[in-house]
């Protein structure tokens, strides 16, 4: 979608950068020592034009804020204070002191510059390795001044990966219901936000109650759970134009929808007479087709990322158990068998675990296990919290959690967390409203 | 020797003070049995003697004889009413997972609408919707208030 907007010319600067890179971040256990790293302002060329609703004198001091921000959410870097820095964005982006800058402490600098002409943003960014002395990585773009923001997300991102290995997940979005109103009488709406909290826009109004939504792969549809004319169906909508349409034509409730990994499919419960099964529909041919058949509730479907298996949710055993089976339905195979009981089983991009949400003596955490049920290590208990999603790399969680009520329903609140699945890093998200369901997009610019 | 029966009068002091407790919670919450409702708050009635509600156990969808009951008299009162048509809405507590919880709700709401029609209500007459965990009735956090919002509530449709 904006994808095209984005015009990525690879410097051939940091071509001979790999070899000799001192730094690296391991993002496999949890971080104690986080990476200090400046984030010096992007230098502002005077030559910039003036445009509309941005402060083109501050953007570069704005970016620099935002990847300070970024880099903090992750537990893994420490961004120094702005006050120490000891030289000039424009100086240092030409060529870093690295002496000066070992002195605050630093091991790694970024540095970068902006120019708005005929209504395009340039910029670029260098990051720079203080211990060896020597650039790491450079990249230029070019975009639209309004895009400003994801151009922060996507240095992040670039950064990121060339320090931990891992591909970023800054440049994603993360679609939600946003609540209010009193917990007897909620309003729901979906709502999307850039994955630090920014540009919240509300997709539907609160007229009907709206549950579950969920990104297809490339992030311009959306399938949902909504009660429009009071008929609990999934539906599917179009987030650029707003079309919406009912999935399938099914006699009874549909929900817990996800797409499947290549975004041709939805699949999702069907609820009839007391018995739910999960179905998928084919969104080109329409064709409906049934993949459990069991007398049980069978819930929370989701594709592993290869699309050959789908992980579930059934109470077949008389509670509620974690399933594995191939994609048509058959070798079904119960991968929990711990203590207490399991749902919304979520694969990892990755496809190496599921994510789940369990419920023990009346608590309720988060976790991780291997796809055949092994090495269940949970991440964060709480009174309630459920629904995890992935990060497109496989490495964060966010998921929602709630607290209790008083006598009128007072002291409730729902709120967007994430948490490495280390199990280090637990954070809340700032969104606008109370806020469930969270679903994280992939990256946008990729 | 000593230690032995000290041991003993120590234990027998945790388990009556055990059970002293339990009848404590107990006549705390005396409108619960085994985990269901069976108090008379938040219930309406359809007509003057006719619940319009059923309660369930945690994770159940199964009738308890006081449900069975309550759901005769609906059946007597919608026989007597031949042009009404009603919609069984489903409940779970807030205490499950959503997606479960609908599905959950679904079956509870079904239950229900199979007693009514083993006593000759036609299905045609009765529609059901699950709300899951999305519309409690009592919003507090307690175990009195999730047993309440366990339920599943005749509405008049006309």
């Amino acid at each position: 979608m904006i994808k095209n907007l984005f015009y990525l010319i690879i410097f051939n600067l940091f071509l001979n950068s790999f070899s000799y890179a001192l730094i690296e971040v391991d993002i496999t256990r949890g971080n104690l020592d986080p990476l200090p790293i400046a984030v010096s302002p992007l230098h502002v060329d005077i030559k910039s034009q003036e445009i509309k609703d941005i402060k083109v004198k501050q953007l570069g001091e704005n970016i620099s804020k935002i990847i300070e921000k970024n880099f903090k959410s992750t537990g893994l870097f420490n961004p120094l204070k702005k006050e120490a820095f000891v030289q000039k964005p424009d100086i240092a982006h030409l060529k870093p002191r690295f002496e000066d800058w070992r002195l605050i402490k630093a091991q790694a600098l970024v540095t970068g510059k902006l120019l708005i002409k005929d209504e395009k943003l340039k910029v670029e960014f260098r990051l720079w390795d203080l211990t060896a002395a020597k650039e790491m990585t450079a990249l230029a773009f070019t975009t639209t001044p309004s895009n400003w923001r994801r151009v922060a997300h996507i240095i992040s991102d670039k950064i990121y990966e060339r320090l931990t290995g891992e591909e970023g997940y800054f440049d994603t979005r993360i679609i939600y219901v946003a609540e209010s109103g009193p917990k007897n009488q909620r309003i729901k709406k979906l709502a999307i936000m850039d994955q630090d909290g920014a540009n919240t826009k509300y997709l539907t109004l609160g007229n009907e109650l709206v549950l579950t939504p969920r990104f297809n792969p490339t992030n311009q549809m959306v399938t949902y759970m909504s009660y429009f004319r009071n008929m609990p169906r999934v539906y599917l909508l179009d987030i650029e134009t707003g079309t919406q349409e009912v999935v399938g034509n099914f006699p009874g409730m549909t929900f817990a929808p996800r797409f499947s990994p290549d975004g041709k499919k939805i699949i999702m419960s069907f609820a009839k007479e007391g018995n739910s099964d999960i179905y998928t529909m084919d969104l080109e041919s329409r064709l409906v087709e049934r993949i459990t058949d069991h007398s049980s509730i069978d819930t929370s479907p989701s594709f592993s990322p290869d699309g050959k298996f789908i992980a579930f949710n059934s109470d077949r055993s008389g509670l509620q158990q974690l399933y594995v089976m191939r994609s048509d339905g058959s070798n079904v195979k119960r991968i929990t068998f711990g203590k207490g009981i399991y749902g919304t089983p979520v694969w990892s991009p990755r496809g190496d675990l599921i994510a789940f949400t369990k419920m023990h003596k009346g608590r309720f955490f988060i976790g991780v296990m291997r796809t055949d049920g092994s090495g269940e290590r949970l991440l964060t208990e709480n009174y309630y919290q459920e629904a995890p999603s992935w990060s497109p790399n496989g490495r964060v969680l966010v998921f929602y959690r709630e607290t209790k009520a008083g006598e009128k329903g007072e002291g409730f609140s729902a709120k967007l967390w994430s948490i490495d699945i280390t199990g280090y890093n637990e954070r809340k998200l700032t969104t606008k409203t109370d806020a469930s369901d969270p679903s994280w997009s992939s990256l946008l610019s990729k | 020797m000593t230690l032995k029966t000290n041991l003993k009068n120590t234990l027998l002091v945790i388990f009556a003070t055990l059970i002293l407790s339990a009848c404590s919670t107990a006549k705390k919450s005396g409108d619960i049995e085994g985990d269901v409702y069976t108090g008379k708050e938040t219930v309406e009635f359809l007509a003057a003697g006719v619940p319009d509600r059923v309660f369930f156990a945690t994770n159940k969808s199964s009738l308890t004889t006081a449900s069975r009951a309550t759901l005769r008299k609906q059946a007597t009162y919608l026989r007597k009413n031949k042009n009404l048509t009603v919609t069984i809405e489903g409940h779970a507590d807030e205490r499950g997972t959503r997606e479960y919880n609908l599905a959950l709700g679904e079956r509870r709401a079904n239950a229900a609408r199979d007693y009514l029609m083993t006593y000759g209500i036609s299905g045609k007459r009765i529609s059901v919707i699950s709300y899951g965990k999305e519309k409690p009735v009592n919003p507090k956090s307690s175990p009195l208030a999730w047993s309440q919002n366990r339920r599943s509530v005749t509405v008049k449709v006309n």
